[in-house]
């Protein structure tokens, strides 16, 4: 299907999931009364390291309402360790801490209750006796030898540390006349939404069946409870009819739900854990990347890079899950959207005393675009050239795609230049720097900031088997049914939750137009897991592409089959079957026909006028596997991974106040292809939240934690997100290149905004400073920091 | 302790303790979860419900102390079953939400924005949301659609929905 000739993909539809949400009847985990449910409190660590030598627990089994305590000794007993992506036996990570707790805030013990406020009060009571341990928290310290050791029996703080080198990046320096590095910080910053994760679980004995109910966006959910509980799969039931209040990657509470699930199981009754700020900021485990860049580009006179080196040292926490992948996703776009010929990588992982990551929007995409981009702004003021023109000569051009990078990624298509030049004819570039320096004469410092990125999408995952060799997993789908009843009436399924995307919008659209039906005509239902397909979740800007084209795949199935029992029915061959708006006619006689009604009926009814051979009914089903996707790397480490690049490319006009160090974004403009938009209100939307999100990372939010390892970041008056006043007025300009691998020509845009903002914000101060001498290249920038920084310089001028 | 409560013009007579906050109140004994729980400590207003038409965040507030005076959740503003108000409607059409968890409080900030203010300015609609945090949109179609309600409600030349 060729883009341009839609009737409801690409219109300004209404999003078919907010009307239960304007009227406050969303259905948040929260809100779901379960009956003789208990509720559960944690005692956390107040040591950055400690060894548990006792739980008192005495006085808090006495309180009111306390039905238990539960200590890490008796879960580790009881359950297995949590799933990890590495290798990595000897990093167990469990919900309760047993026998050593590995930051401060980390969970020793939890205390049920029949109020939560009753668990809160039975929890103060609880006494352990922690003997402290020394810590470490700054992630080049801990990969120093002599280090202290977060996991003694791992016997180093490395998990990960590989180095990758992708055509002839000694031979490329050499030939290069001209060289930079640059030091580039990403700061431990996460998505945080504003519901926090929560999960009630429920156990039958009788039917041996766990009944989960989670705020919870994460692929293999179902499979990871049942194997840290030593139970089948199929006596695990996650219900993805759960609204999920934000998420962007994070809401991954697999160990809150395991620590339920044992529970409930244990005590014979509900129960539920919904966390407070406090818990989610410091103990949830939902921190994202901390990334330490050091990169060297080799270049010409005339600004075009040659190579790269990059190596980028990820403090990852104390524990690991799925975080320590995050360093190879970027692969899959290493060059970002430039001809850099060759490159080397090394991705390092260190354990340390900080809370633990998860996943975050981009996956590790953000930070790489960061150091890619300030090499790129570099670059120009070393050769004095305009860093939109060292961009420019740098970019591949729309006649080279599809194009191989080295790491071994195909990009799909794109037309960089093309929606460049679109922003400078929204936005004179002259005139905005002209703008600049009037700001400048002023007496501000001003600056404008520019970024180039792509938005992998599509999530082939592929990075896992890149990473961790045992993994063998190219296989990467989702799915979607539909089922016309005996009246006629269609529902579609899905199998996973949605934290704001609207994936019912995406399946009703996408299986209106291939019926050529009204869309809201489609009802899209959620089946629990036990009665689902295979799904990916929404991770890796991946469902447009993934749940829309299985949505595709499985419409066009329901159409092929009432195109044959028409045609059987007409006594016409199939090929003169014409299928419109539901009926089927005969090409060569229009008025030959038989309606949606009577097709539906032969289908249903009369078996007797059925196709030999067919199956009863009107039930579709199709498994989608991703596109490009089925290949594991080669021995040299080169992969190819995601199916679909998008391009954003950012330009935005900013001003500090040189007294108060304080920045203010005047101008935003953002140039955005992701392909074919299948809903434009969705696609803006998301983006314009991505930027915000990227604005927070690069000047306000910080888990920041002081010499003792104590986060000082717990609350919203300390981690501070962008309100209405820090997000400008963005303007978007749109292009579309569809990508040849999808069904519409549809890209992913779930963190389009997030990926550049960051880079081009930080791109912007720089060039605001640079006139003072100085620069700036750790992430978050806080107003505090610039405007000492700014003050010293202007005193060592005078 | 006993607490009478009058919430989108009914009246309730409840037990709670006294530590209830009226978010919980809301929540717990009435069953009203238009009112969500974001921090918990005053920040991100996704709590956010009209206290005598000011909008106010009942996780800082305790049940007893909103006795005698009336209070307005998200239910209370949605005219029946099925049935929008201007305000909702008007984010439905602009996509003023994506996860939907601070939205409620939203519509609720807005409602008791265009009381005061039929006819506010981009400026007057920001400042009145600052204090509600949305992690989704970047706030943009937010305030588009409290612009578009705006629009809408006066070109209806309804009496204005204030709380006499």
């Amino acid at each position: 299907m060729s883009a341009g000739h839609h009737r409801f993909v690409s219109t300004d539809r209404r999003v078919r999931e907010d009307r239960r949400f304007v009227a406050g009847k969303g259905r948040f985990v929260a809100d779901i009364d379960l009956p003789n449910v208990k509720h559960v409190a944690l005692v956390t660590c107040p040591h950055a390291a400690a060894r548990i030598k006792n739980v008192d627990k005495r006085a808090a089994s006495k309180m009111p309402g306390v039905h238990y305590v539960l200590e890490g000794a008796e879960l580790a007993a009881a359950t297995l360790p949590l799933m990890t992506g590495l290798d990595t036996p000897h990093v167990p990570r469990r919900p309760l801490a047993f026998e050593v707790a590995r930051y401060s805030g980390e969970w020793v013990a939890a205390v049920v209750a029949d109020t939560r406020a009753q668990a809160e009060d039975a929890a103060e009571e609880i006494v352990v006796d922690y003997e402290p341990l020394p810590f470490v928290l700054d992630a080049e310290q801990a990969l120093e030898k002599g280090s202290v050791l977060v996991h003694e029996a791992h016997g180093s703080n490395v998990l990960l540390d590989k180095t990758f080198v992708w055509g002839d990046v000694e031979k490329d320096f050499a030939a290069s006349p001209r060289r930079l590095s640059l030091r580039v910080k990403w700061g431990r910053s996460s998505t945080v939404p504003i519901e926090t994760f929560g999960v009630i679980v429920t156990w039958d004995p009788w039917r041996e069946m766990l009944d989960v109910y989670a705020s919870i966006q994460m692929p293999r959910f179902a499979d990871q409870i049942g194997a840290a509980l030593k139970i089948p799969n199929t006596s695990v039931r996650v219900h993805y009819d759960v609204d999920v209040g934000g998420s962007y990657g994070v809401k991954r509470g697999i160990k809150h739900t395991v620590l339920c699930g044992y529970l409930s199981r244990r005590l014979g009754f509900p129960v539920r854990l919904i966390e407070d700020r406090l818990e989610n900021m410091r103990g949830g485990d939902a921190h994202g990347p901390e990334r330490l860049f050091d990169v060297e580009v080799a270049f010409d006179d005339s600004g075009i890079v040659r190579s790269m080196k990059m190596r980028a040292l990820e403090n990852l926490g104390a524990y690991a899950g799925r975080s320590p992948f995050q360093l190879g996703k970027p692969v899959t776009a290493i060059v970002g959207p430039y001809k850099i010929k060759s490159v080397q990588y090394r991705a390092i992982a260190v354990v340390t005393n900080k809370t633990t990551q998860d996943a975050v929007r981009g996956f590790g995409q953000g930070p790489t675009n960061l150091a890619l981009e300030r090499c790129m702004d570099e670059i120009a003021n070393a050769l004095g050239l305009d860093p939109l023109e060292v961009r420019r000569r740098n970019l591949i051009r729309h006649e080279e795609f599809p194009y191989l990078i080295p790491s071994g990624t195909t990009y799909d298509s794109g037309d960089y230049h093309t929606v460049i030049d679109k922003v400078l004819a929204d936005t004179n570039y002259e005139s905005l720097k002209a703008e600049r320096d009037r700001l400048r004469g002023e007496g501000k410092l001003a600056g404008i900031g520019i970024a180039a990125c792509l938005e992998p999408s599509g999530g082939n995952a592929t990075f896992e088997a890149l990473l961790n060799p045992k993994i063998t997993t190219s296989t990467f789908m989702d799915s979607c049914r539909i089922n016309v009843d005996g009246a006629g009436a269609i529902t579609a399924t899905m199998h996973t939750t949605s934290s704001g995307q609207g994936h019912e919008t995406l399946v009703g659209t996408v299986i209106g137009e291939v019926l050529q039906i009204d869309p809201d005509s489609v009802r899209v239902a959620r089946p629990d897991s036990l009665n689902s397909l295979p799904s990916g979740t929404p991770v890796g800007s991946r469902m447009a592409i993934m749940l829309g084209g299985a949505a595709f795949h499985a419409a066009e199935k329901l159409k092929a089959k009432l195109t044959a029992i028409g045609a059987h029915d007409l006594g016409i061959p199939i090929e003169r079957a014409v299928y419109e708006h539901g009926s089927i006619h005969d090409r060569q006689s229009p008025s030959s026909k038989r309606s949606w009604d009577e097709l539906v009926h032969i289908a249903h009814r009369n078996y007797h006028r059925m196709p030999q051979g067919f199956e009863p009914g009107l039930a579709v089903e199709h498994v989608y596997q991703v596109p490009t996707g089925g290949t594991l790397p080669t021995p040299d480490g080169r992969v190819h991974m995601y199916p679909c690049f998008a391009f954003e490319f950012h330009l935005l006009l900013l001003s500090i106040d040189p007294d108060l160090g304080r920045p203010e974004i005047l101008r935003y403009r953002l140039g955005h292809d992701c392909g074919t938009q299948i809903n434009p209100k969705i696609v803006r939307g998301m983006t314009i939240g991505g930027i915000a999100h990227g604005i927070g990372a690069a000047l306000y939010e910080e888990f920041s934690y002081n010499d003792e390892g104590q986060l000082i970041a717990q609350s919203f008056m300390d981690y501070l997100l962008p309100s209405s006043h820090e997000v400008p007025p963005v303007e978007i300009i749109d292009h579309e290149t569809p990508s040849p691998h999808t069904v519409f020509g549809q890209k992913g845009s779930g963190e389009s905004g997030y990926l550049g903002a960051p880079a081009a914000v930080a791109n912007a101060v720089n060039d605001a400073i640079r006139p003072l001498g100085i620069s700036v290249n750790a992430l978050p920038i806080r107003v505090s920091a610039l405007g000492d920084l700014i003050a010293k310089a202007q005193a060592k001028g005078r | 302790m006993r607490v009478k409560l009058t919430v989108n013009g009914t009246q309730h007579a409840l037990d709670v303790e006294p530590r209830t906050t009226l978010l919980d109140c809301l929540r717990d004994n009435l069953d009203l979860k238009g009112a969500h729980a974001g921090c918990e400590h005053g920040v991100c207003g996704a709590c956010t419900v009209l206290f005598d038409g000011v909008a106010v965040r009942s996780c800082l507030m305790f049940a007893p102390q909103a006795e005698g005076t009336p209070i307005t959740t998200i239910e209370g503003v949605t005219p029946g079953p099925g049935e929008l108000s201007p305000v909702q409607d008007a984010f439905c059409e602009t996509h003023g939400m994506q996860c939907g968890y601070c939205t409620p409080a939203m519509i609720l900030v807005a409602h008791a924005l265009l009381a005061d203010n039929p006819n506010p300015t981009r400026e007057d609609i920001v400042e009145a949301i600052s204090g509600n945090l949305c992690r989704c949109t970047g706030y943009a179609q937010i305030v588009e659609a409290i612009a578009l309600a705006a629009e809408r409600m006066r070109g209806t030349n309804r009496p204005s929905e204030r709380r006499k």
